[in-house]
């Protein structure tokens, strides 16, 4: 479904040049939930908006459900992939209601019937029709990422993007969100690429796991791998043992960042 | 228990606002050793208020009233903004998420710690250096001559958290209030971060607040946890005994973490009590 | 939210309804979001004392012929030149007769006039500048920055003297003068502010839905832009206000008889000593009126401060 082939991603030119992405090949098979773990700065981000369609410069060769994707994107390509920002509360119109957030997308690709459209939408992750003509402020980052997750949906696209779509929300939420990402990948046969830094999310969502760090995948495991802690690569132990909790007899202070 | 650094009994926190006043902080009592004591709970649980609070920064129109807050021999209730300005610093200081926000952007990090000492101790320039490279020293700063002149931009967010330690103690404060110290960092560097905080707490025999919503690092680095709930401390306990909390609110956060090598189809979901909202009675967490 | 035990003493009624959290329909969100930034500006005093202020020029201006004779404006008695304050003339009489006080009200209809009309045309002239530099970048902003810095680098009196002086004296030219002088700051404002937003998660949303460029500038950026556009011409309008009367004072505004503020305190200005009111009563109205401005402004630029902040 997703095929990445050769994907680099530079920023700045001459001396101050950044290789946020180098050379990177992936291929997510239909139905299959993929997650790229890395810290800040590793690219995992980058990999995925390079995919979204978000960075033009980006090289190499992307394929979304069998078509190559050109750097301009025409506008009916949009409706295969969706993305969920990681912060609920920037992704959302703050001046918007909800219902102006939802009723954007339809327009914009003339599907017509908005009003029975955002009303399926809502159910569809959870929410109400006490919540169609709130503003984002007037809701909880759960209830905003739900909103953003209709969002995507509405264009029923075959490919969800997921930028760590959890991080900026409280445990319990978390839980809801997951479980919410779960069903719908099943009710809908989603495709899915998801980024995160925390282990127990990703491998919680994701089938094939790939461990970035400085723009490089260093290694592709998987969700059981990673539990039973078969990872070979020094960096991805290292994440491991990071997501165990505070232990003070694996770490040196005396390393700098 | 130790000799108590800090006595809490039933603070309370509120904000008017245009559609009535909010409770954000309810009847929450404890007491403070020379121990790491860790707070959690969700967004809006009154943790972070309840640390501000302590520090004297609750913002108008916000009213923060207390039956009891006593740090040491000195009552907090009865200090105006210029008697906690003397406070902080001196015996209590705060390190917050995001190092950034927290220092002045235009002076170098090293100035700005000995700007902190000659505050506090009245000494002289080349003193105030002196100490504040020893400082830079202590949380670890290979370099401390070469941090010293850099401007908070030039720092990343582990070294930047490092220095923000560094000022925070070089006054020798009793009590370390940290909220969400390492939010802001990667995974490695968190575990850094905290390594040296609780180096530095354990050295000079100080209290530590650690506020944060990660439950396994607080129970992973703490010696006590309050669990918050809607501004009331809903269970203490101890932070090794964690995963045996008894309220029905801790236990279905635990439940609902995800975890590695123990994939469930679905997460239990936190089903939300109304009656956790009900004021409690004033006790709890008073008595430890 | 009303039933939880964490809040007490939520409002009932019609308030309620406006600040209810949970709106039913497109009307009770809109309504119930500027009812609470009317609650907001209630508790500003000086943003209170400016909104009283413009609301009684516009009052004023609108209702002119109920406050005061339209012939005393206008028709000159020349036995009852330059009189001193009385019940007659309240605000007594310049040299051609005419009652000062209602020249004044009628007055508040030429200053209404331009800056309305100075209104209409430099805020889409400098959105339509600085919304697009601001989100294309590159060699777009470049041209357009460089024109509008060719319009910021003249002197703005001078440059509406030039343009009154070729077009001919009168209240439109002054009004498309002052237009043509007043817009660059706006279009930076707006570059600046859409430079702020253009890489926000909801704008890359957006992009990813497929809009295009212009239904992103227009859904999605200009809303975040207006409000400090309109700040910014609102704390503008004093100078606004002066920038005309100043054109009056030197004969290229609003031409006799029209009773502009500027025009007034001009001719006033020959018998200062003897008649001061003349003079003084034009130029305290602009002078109010200019204050009333300013402190809406500042009021609602303390507002949305408050809001982002």
């Amino acid at each position: 479904m997703i095929r990445i082939e050769n994907v680099s991603v530079t920023y700045g030119s001459g001396a101050t040049t950044v290789r946020a992405v180098r050379d990177i090949s992936l291929h997510i098979p239909p139905g299959e939930a993929l997650g790229l773990v890395g810290e800040s700065g590793s690219g995992k981000s980058t990999v995925m908006r390079a995919v979204a369609g978000l960075i033009p410069h980006a090289e190499g060769r992307i394929f979304i459900n069998g078509q190559e994707m050109p750097n301009k994107r025409p506008r009916a390509s949009r409706k295969f992939a969706q993305m969920v920002f990681q912060d609920p509360y920037g992704s959302l119109h703050p001046n918007q209601t909800i219902d102006q957030t939802l009723a954007a997308p339809i327009a914009i690709h003339n599907l017509g019937d908005a009003e029975q459209r955002i009303i399926n939408a809502l159910t569809e992750v959870g929410l109400g029709r006490e919540h169609r003509f709130r503003y984002p402020h007037q809701l909880s980052g759960g209830q905003r990422q739900r909103v953003a997750i209709a969002r995507a949906l509405i264009l029923k696209p075959k490919v969800l993007l997921l930028d760590e779509p959890t991080s900026a929300l409280d445990v319990s939420v978390q839980a809801e969100i997951l479980n919410l990402l779960t069903r719908l990948r099943r009710e809908h046969g989603l495709t899915m690429l998801m980024v995160s830094h925390d282990l127990a999310v990703i491998a919680h969502i994701c089938d094939r796991i790939g461990v970035m760090s400085r723009g490089q995948l260093l290694e592709m495991t998987t969700a059981t791998e990673l539990a039973e802690g078969r990872v070979t690569h020094p960096y991805s132990q290292q994440l491991l043992r990071a997501n165990r909790g505070f232990d003070p007899t694996s770490i040196n202070v005396d390393v700098t960042a | 228990m130790t000799e108590t650094l800090l006595s809490v009994r039933n603070l309370r926190v509120v904000y008017p606002g245009d559609d009535g006043d909010f409770r954000a902080v309810r009847n929450v009592s404890f007491k403070l050793g020379r121990e790491r004591l860790g707070i959690v709970g969700e967004s809006g649980s009154g943790k972070s208020t309840t640390g501000r609070a302590i520090m004297g920064l609750i913002a108008k129109p916000g009213r923060v009233e207390a039956d009891e807050l006593r740090l040491g021999d000195s009552d907090l209730t009865a200090l105006d903004e210029a008697g906690f300005r003397r406070l902080r610093g001196k015996r209590i200081a705060m390190v917050l998420q995001d190092p950034k926000f927290s220092l002045d952007p235009v002076m170098s990090v090293g100035k700005q710690i000995a700007e902190t000492h000659r505050h506090h101790f009245r000494s002289s320039k080349a003193e105030a250096r002196k100490a504040a490279l020893e400082m830079l020293e202590a949380v670890h700063i290979r370099d401390p001559e070469r941090v010293y002149h850099q401007y908070p931009h030039q720092l990343s967010g582990g070294m930047g958290q490092r220095v923000m330690i560094a000022m925070m103690l070089i006054a020798g404060p009793d009590i370390l209030i940290a909220d969400e110290p390492t939010s802001a960092l990667d995974v490695s560097v968190q575990q850094q971060v905290l390594a040296i905080m609780d180096e530095m707490v354990k050295s000079r025999g100080m209290g530590l607040i650690l506020i944060s919503h990660n439950l396994h690092l607080v129970s992973s680095f703490c010696d006590r946890v309050l669990v918050m709930y809607a501004g009331q401390i809903v269970e203490v306990c101890d932070a090794g005994k964690l995963h045996e909390a008894q309220h029905p609110y801790t236990r279905g956060l635990l439940a609902a973490l995800p975890e590695l090598g123990r994939r469930r189809d679905e997460l239990p979901q936190l089903q939300r009590d109304p009656a956790w909202l009900a004021d409690l009675p004033a006790a709890l967490g008073a008595a430890t | 939210m009303s039933n939880s035990p964490l809040r007490t003493g939520a409002p009932t009624g019609w308030r309620g309804w406006l600040l209810e959290p949970a709106p039913l329909s497109r009307g009770q969100a809109r309504l119930g979001r500027w009812y609470r930034g009317w609650l907001g500006f209630r508790r500003n005093g000086p943003a209170m004392t400016g909104l009283i202020i413009v609301s009684a020029l516009v009052l004023v201006a609108i209702c002119a012929p109920l406050f005061a004779n339209h012939d005393l404006a206008f028709t000159q008695v020349l036995e009852d030149r330059l009189q001193d304050m009385s019940w007659a003339h309240p605000f007594g009489t310049d040299e051609l007769g005419r009652d000062i006080y209602a020249r004044v009200v009628f007055g508040s209809r030429v200053t209404l006039t331009i800056v309305g009309l100075v209104s209409i045309i430099v805020l889409p002239v400098g959105l339509c500048i600085g919304l697009p530099a601001g989100y294309f970048g590159g060699w777009i902003d470049s041209v357009l920055m460089r024109i509008t810095d060719i319009f910021l680098a003249f002197p703005r009196l001078v440059l509406a003297l030039a343009f009154a002086a070729a077009l001919g004296p009168g209240i439109e030219n002054a009004v498309i003068a002052i237009s043509l002088t007043a817009w660059p700051p706006y279009a930076r404002l707006a570059r600046a502010e859409t430079m702020t937003r253009r890489h926000a998660e909801f704008i890359e949303a957006a992009q990813l839905q497929g809009a295009s460029s212009f239904r992103i500038l227009l859904t999605q950026i200009m809303p975040l832009c207006l409000p400090s556009v309109i700040i910014r011409l609102t704390l503008d309008m004093a100078g606004i206000i002066l920038t005309a009367a100043g054109l009056g004072f030197l004969g290229l505004g609003a031409q006799p008889p029209l009773p502009e503020w500027g025009a007034m305190v001009s001719t006033g200005r020959a018998v200062l000593l003897d008649q001061w009111w003349v003079a003084t009563i034009p130029g305290m109205a602009i002078f109010l009126v200019s204050l009333g401005f300013n402190l809406l402004g500042d009021g609602l630029r303390d507002i949305s401060e408050a809001r982002s902040g």
